[in-house]
């Protein structure tokens, strides 16, 4: 075992390794960085009236971003229950169906130039066709602009998934019987759960974070809304308003809403993991 | 009679069932086709509002819109170059960094971690996506830029920047601010949406045929370069794109650190600007109808830059594929 | 079964879109206005004290002044807030009513080691040549000429400038353009221009330009007056068109706002830059606000007037503590009268 070309591709094997884990580990240290940093500046301001109180205009001390993170939390869930059943009936059309056929093809190449859409165009477009219209910027007008954003990394990633399942199973099912429906539910998406999860849970962490496109949609709002058809408040759109103003109170309240919008996104990601392997067992 | 009645009505059953699941399939199937074309329709939705609206530019300035370096509002005189070979340049050094770091975490996960490791792990690369994109903007700015700056920029201006023909890439003021900054916050970015994908595409390689290369004392990297990677490939590329997407598109994080300005220089270490970063700057106070042109005008050429990329990308992915099956 | 309750719900929303869209006409509790970043503070500390007092809410949100003129173009909004005023040619074009809300002063920010805010001065002509790069040392004789009793070190100049499309950018490449032919020549003004000097620094927003200023010595750049209070930042004072030094104080502003001439200034079209006076801040200018002139709905614009002229008198002393220059009472009394002229006469009946 000690011949010279063994031990050589032993000392690769172990250097490539190596090199994995201290990738893994600068990833991780970046990480570290900025949490410590939202952790440092925003912890100070973690209090009841962040969650509890509106948007402060200029100088008035106190105030929170309960508006903003209702209105997130209304804008990002509708963007994600449109662009989730969508986005995976496309893919499935291109995994099950399309395969290798020229349109879906062309839909693949499609879907893949609208992954890098700048969102502010998305959001111009969305000006175009729902707020001008509509004659008022509301909600919807947001959580549609914010849907077109997350539709294509849920096809990207759902379609990678779904082809990944090895043919064997569907057609196992099929010589049975079941019904095509019956085996791309119960068979393809059951064991491409855990990918299909990651797909949305990137797409919501997309989409959670977007400011631009909801500049010409939702437009913002200084108040508590819970009416879709108003303009509302997101949290990005606010975290960027306050992080560039004078005022000490604003910066304060930028630096907590990243902090409580970071720990959201990674309670998120941790229940819907759990979910997705609980179901698998 | 009675036996054969009973048979009868049973495959009477079968029958409707049948033809209720044939329904059911065929209801589905057009389903997921609409939803497909649904997909068509929204791209060629926005690109008909962006060519109308971008068309005073083109009309204005012809061919020469895509080569102009000029940017000035005042004269009403706009060109794309600088903002294009920008949004090439950043998303290119991210996309260097971020697939072979990706690879590496998506090794580590999915060979090396212990099995307690992995999933918080996996969790903690995936929340860098979750990070909002203002966040790294304001991170890079504040924090990052000038820790670059005061720590990183002059010494590789004092070693890369001597060499002879990429020194020039190395060299200027150390401000922290420009294409390459702006490329290492968007590579930082980028890193979860492609090693995710990598991850679980990783994981769904059948364990009989990395167990048998195993067995034939493949050692692990091996069974990666080898076996995996080559199953996978489809869904790596996949991965790539998603990432690609994200770094050319990608405006706030990238608008606060590349510097913005209008110029072309040689240096990465100089300020310069992205398509998307020159949009978020300029377009909401826009006012006239060229200038607000211009920048829609911009945004389709980012299109049509992905476009290209992506078309490239398929092609070597096709290359790859063939050289594949003559090995086989 | 799925596919019943899936309908229904669909119907129950879009019958609650319906009806949201009816109530939202109906009653006039909250207006919406849209534009100007350089007017998001006041616009928001006014809201927020007339809320309480009223319970009219006004929600005002900063998209940029093109975004704002765009919106109540589209009348997508009540009104629209712009730093850059319309010509009159395009307020009569649009159906629009623009009149000015409050004023403020841009400030020449620096970062030149053994230099305290205020000790340096510049003139207008010195700090266009500095921005269009044709001074390039801290030492240079223009500026050891302006400040003989202070110790300038030999020091590149960087200029920092907004990066962004920006009303600050706007009132201080107008006073740029005003006092020197070279600049009006080859840059002009706007919200955004073509910065010439090399090795220029773009950041996004005034806190980006303030970052950049504060952390790159010897740089130079310009902000609003709050950024340069609140952040406690090193400035320059400036030798205003009277040949007076000033400082940067909301006294100095007033005096600018004071000796401009409103009356004969059609639209409100007036730039505030460079006024007579002796203690006339030089770069001073105005931020605006768009009407419909025949609204569809009346109320509306009848409550946005409301809230405005609650702003004029008693929301004096909130635009004071924001680095605001509320508007002379003198000019309220043309603007109303305004309203009155040019807004069509449903909205006072």
């Amino acid at each position: 075992m000690s011949n010279p070309k063994y031990l050589r591709r032993r000392v690769i094997n172990l250097f490539n390794m190596a090199v994995a884990i201290a990738l893994t580990g600068l990833a991780l240290f970046f990480l570290g960085w900025i949490l410590y940093v939202l952790v440092v500046r925003g912890i100070g301001y973690i209090n009841p009236a962040l969650f509890l109180q509106s948007t402060p205009g200029a100088g008035i001390p106190g105030g929170g971003l309960g508006n903003a993170f209702v209105g997130s939390l209304i804008m990002s869930g509708l963007g994600i229950a449109l662009a989730t059943p969508i986005g995976i009936l496309a893919a499935t059309y291109l995994a099950e169906f399309g395969q290798r056929s020229r349109i879906a093809t062309v839909v693949r190449f499609i879907n893949d130039v609208l992954l890098s859409a700048p969102s502010i165009v998305i959001g111009v477009f969305v000006y175009g066709v729902v707020v001008e219209p509509s004659g008022h910027f509301s909600a919807w007008a947001g959580a549609i602009a914010l849907a077109i954003i997350a539709l294509p990394v849920t096809v990207r990633t759902t379609d990678t998934m779904l082809q990944l399942i090895p043919d064997q199973m569907r057609e196992a099912a099929i010589a049975l019987g079941t019904p095509r429906w019956k085996v791309t539910v119960w068979i393809v998406y059951r064991s491409s759960l855990a990918g299909i999860v990651t797909g949305v849970l990137l797409a919501f962490a997309r989409i959670v974070g977007e400011a631009a496109p909801l500049l010409f949609t939702s437009l913002g709002n200084q108040f508590f809304t819970g009416d879709p058809n108003q303009p509302m408040a997101a949290v990005p759109q606010v975290l960027f308003n306050f992080a560039m103003g004078p005022y000490e109170n604003w910066h304060q309240i930028a630096w907590a809403g990243a902090l409580v919008s970071t720990l959201f996104v990674l309670v998120l990601m941790i229940v819907a993991r759990l979910l997705s392997a609980s179901s698998k067992r | 009679m009675s036996a054969n009645s009973l048979f009868a009505s049973a495959a009477a059953l079968r029958a409707r069932r049948l033809a209720q699941g044939r329904r059911m399939d065929r209801l589905f199937r057009l389903a997921t086709v609409l939803f497909a074309w649904g997909v068509l329709l929204v791209l060629g939705a926005i690109i008909v509002v962006l060519l109308v609206q971008a068309w005073p530019a083109f009309s204005r300035f012809g061919f020469g819109f895509f080569t102009s370096t000029a940017w000035n509002p005042v004269t009403e005189n706009y060109g794309a170059a600088s903002s294009i070979l920008g949004t090439l340049v950043t998303a290119f050094i991210a996309i260097a960094l971020a697939v072979p770091i990706s690879f590496g975490i998506a090794l580590f996960l999915t060979e090396l971690s212990p099995r307690w490791l992995r999933r918080p792990i996996g969790i903690a690369v995936e929340l860098l996506a979750g990070i909002p994109s203002i966040i790294y903007g304001i991170w890079g700015l504040f924090i990052f830029a000038p820790w670059f700056a005061d720590n990183v920029q002059w010494r590789i201006s004092d070693t890369l920047g001597n060499l002879p023909a990429i020194g020039p890439l190395f060299q200027g003021p150390p401000i922290g601010l420009g294409w390459l900054v702006a490329g290492l916050v968007l590579t930082i970015m980028i890193i979860p949406f492609i090693a995710a994908v990598m991850r679980d595409v990783f994981d769904v390689v059948p364990t009989t045929l990395k167990e048998s290369a195993y067995a034939m004392g493949s050692t692990r990297w091996e069974v990666m370069r080898h076996i995996v990677l080559p199953y996978t490939s489809v869904g790596v590329i996949g991965g790539i794109m998603l990432g690609l997407g994200r770094a050319l598109g990608e405006t706030m994080a990238v608008t606060f650190v590349v510097g913005n300005a209008h110029d072309i220089h040689a240096s990465l270490f100089m300020p310069g600007n992205t398509i998307a970063s020159t949009i978020a700057n300029e377009f909401t106070e826009a006012t006239t109808v060229p200038h607000r042109s211009a920048l829609i005008a911009l945004g389709l050429i980012l299109f049509i830059i992905t476009f290209v990329v992506l078309a490239l990308a398929k092609f070597l992915l096709l290359q790859v594929e063939r050289g594949q099956g003559q090995k086989a | 079964m799925h596919f019943s309750r899936l309908t229904k719900f669909a119907t129950g929303a879009s019958l609650a879109f319906m009806l949201g869209s009816v109530a939202h006409a109906a009653s006039v509790k909250q207006i919406t206005g849209a534009g100007s970043s350089f007017a998001y503070p006041l616009y928001s500390a006014w809201a927020d004290q007339y809320a309480k007092q009223t319970g009219v809410q006004l929600n005002y949100q900063s998209i940029g002044s093109g975004g704002g003129i765009r919106a109540i173009k589209s009348r997508t909004v009540d009104f629209g807030a712009t730093d850059a005023p319309l010509k009159e040619k395009d307020l009569k074009k649009h159906s629009l009513v623009q009149f000015p809300t409050a004023m403020g002063g841009v400030i020449p920010t620096i970062n030149v080691p053994g230099v305290k805010p205020g000790q340096m001065v510049l003139s207008g002509p010195v700090l266009a040549d500095i921005f269009m790069g044709k001074i390039t040392q801290w030492n240079a004789p223009a500026i050891k000429q302006l400040n003989p009793g202070l110790n300038l070190p030999n020091m590149r100049i960087t200029v920092v400038h907004r990066s962004d499309g920006s009303g600050t950018t706007f009132i201080f490449t107008n006073y740029l353009a005003k006092v020197s032919p070279a600049w009006k020549k080859e840059v002009g003004f706007g919200k955004a221009v073509n910065w010439p000097s090399s090795g220029n620094v773009g950041g996004k927003g005034n806190e980006g330009v303030a970052a950049y200023v504060n952390r790159i010595r010897g740089s130079i750049g310009y902000n609003e007056y709050a950024y340069v209070t609140q952040n406690h930042m090193n400035y320059a004072d400036m030798i205003n068109r009277a040949g007076q030094r000033v400082a940067p104080t909301a006294a100095n502003f007033a005096s600018a706002a004071a000796n401009a001439d409103w009356k004969h200034a059609p639209g409100y079209y007036l730039m505030l830059t460079d006024q007579p006076g002796a203690k006339s801040w030089p770069i001073t200018g105005a931020t605006f606000l768009l009407v419909p002139a025949k609204p569809a709905q009346p109320e509306r614009t009848k409550a946005v007037l409301k809230f405005f002229d609650w702003g004029y008198t008693q929301g004096r002393s909130i635009a004071e503590k924001l680095d605001y220059i509320p508007m002379p009472e003198s000019v309220v009394k043309m603007i109303e009268a305004t309203w009155h002229q040019d807004i069509h006469p449903t909205i006072w009946k």
